[in-house]
């Protein structure tokens, strides 16, 4: 068995992670606040991907790529970035692909503080940033923990969206679900059982994990 | 001296549809705000700490304009020195007792002074979801102090605690605010919790 597939799954998945880290504290904290009403249509987009078959997500994303499409050729032409069957296409894919997985959880989390915590923060003096990390932030970071280890896991999972972004490149793009995919195709069962076997180890772990973090939340606040 | 003269809409239980003040409270003084349900005391006290805003009018505090509706004048709750005792305790999961004081001051001395007066001294470890409702609203009252803020807002702080320990909270309560000379404004359903402490009382109809 080729443990490439594998790497390169453990490698997108840390860095779509990273990437949804950065972009889903903020993005959540923002989408938690009351807002207008193109708040909820930014969030029903932003959780599309949930229920999006990853085909259809997959060939638009391949057709906006696409050097031949005016966004992939601006792309190509002007940043001299190619983002179809490349693994930075693929991080880009995962990141819309698992963007509410990490996204859900954390607003979810941010909404949840009473507001009269923040309040109490500002009355002894406290600014808003100084608020957000020494209150919010140590009280939705279980949440946090626990998106991480499902958006991780979502990633290396990801099957339909990466195959349409970055098809099968052995090295370069054939994650560890394709090369079980391409195994069965060469009928290559035994190989096609140790990827599936490792995949399967990965997720419950994850899921272990994220099981542990939430207990671990109740004892945080009891204790 | 604290000078409020406001009007703010608001839905009411009793169908009225907004709150309008013209009070003033003396510095150094304790004054007992009661009221039916919902006339409007919890808004009177954040609209005083600048976590509501009102729809007219102007409050002055302590020489200072803290909110100006007319000249767009509104000072952000962290600058007016006010400490917030809430209802609904507010208080932070992630943190101790003794994080809970260290949040507002460094005074040690006076944090051990605030531990004794509340009688959570044995408790400094603990979380608030390890506390009773009356231990936790003594660290209510304990964090708003914390700052040693010159306006202290009490929303029914006493609710949920014994007789006896009320009254020997507000004892020390009042000890404290004559040392600090502290102005105090404390909303409560029942007048007999302010008897002690409060040297005025105001109704809102």
């Amino acid at each position: 068995m080729d443990w490439t597939p594998i790497w390169l799954s453990i490698k997108l998945s840390f860095v779509t992670t990273i990437i949804l880290l950065a972009m889903g504290i903020p993005l959540g904290y923002w989408l938690s606040k009351p807002g207008a009403f193109y708040k909820d249509i930014l969030e029903a987009l932003l959780t599309l991907p949930l229920v999006l078959p990853p085909s259809v997500l997959g060939f638009y994303l391949l057709m906006a790529f696409s050097p031949n499409q005016a966004f992939g050729a601006w792309l190509q032409d002007t940043l001299n970035i190619s983002l179809v069957f490349s693994f930075e296409g693929l991080v880009v894919a995962s990141v819309i692909y698992s963007l509410p997985f990490m996204l859900n959880p954390v607003r979810a989390a941010f909404s949840n503080i009473q507001r009269s915590m923040v309040e109490a923060s500002y009355t002894m003096g406290k600014t808003a940033a100084q608020t957000f990390f020494r209150v919010l932030l140590p009280n939705v970071k279980y949440a946090i923990l626990s998106a991480s280890a499902i958006t991780f896991a979502h990633t290396m999972g990801e099957f339909g969206v990466v195959l349409f972004i970055g098809g099968n490149i052995s090295g370069v793009t054939q994650i560890g679900s394709i090369a079980l995919y391409d195994s069965v195709e060469r009928m290559q069962y035994d190989v096609a059982n140790r990827y599936a076997a490792v995949l399967l180890g990965f997720s419950f772990v994850t899921v272990l994990s994220v099981f542990l973090v939430n207990k671990r939340l109740v004892r945080g606040i009891i204790g | 001296m604290i000078e409020v003269s406001i009007t703010k809409a608001m839905k009411r239980y009793d169908g009225g549809d907004s709150l309008a003040i013209r009070a003033e409270f003396a510095s150094g003084t304790t004054t007992l705000v009661t009221g039916p349900s919902g006339a409007g005391k919890t808004t009177l006290l954040r609209l005083i700490a600048g976590l509501t805003n009102p729809d007219h009018g102007h409050i002055r505090a302590f020489g200072q304009l803290w909110t100006d509706v007319a000249r767009r004048v509104n000072v952000r709750p962290q600058r007016r020195s006010v400490g917030f005792v809430f209802q609904d305790f507010a208080l932070f999961p992630h943190l101790t007792v003794m994080q809970h004081l260290q949040f507002g001051t460094d005074d040690q001395a006076y944090i051990e002074q605030l531990l004794a007066m509340t009688g959570l001294g044995g408790f400094v470890r603990h979380r608030p979801l390890k506390l009773s409702g009356g231990q936790r609203q003594r660290l209510g009252i304990a964090r708003a102090l914390s700052t040693k803020p010159r306006l202290l807002l009490m929303d029914e702080p006493f609710s949920a605690l014994d007789p006896v320990t009320k009254l020997g909270l507000q004892r020390s309560l009042k000890h404290l605010f004559d040392e600090l000379g502290m102005t105090c404004i404390l909303v409560s359903h029942q007048e007999i919790d302010g008897k002690l402490l409060a040297s005025r009382q105001l109704e809102i109809n």
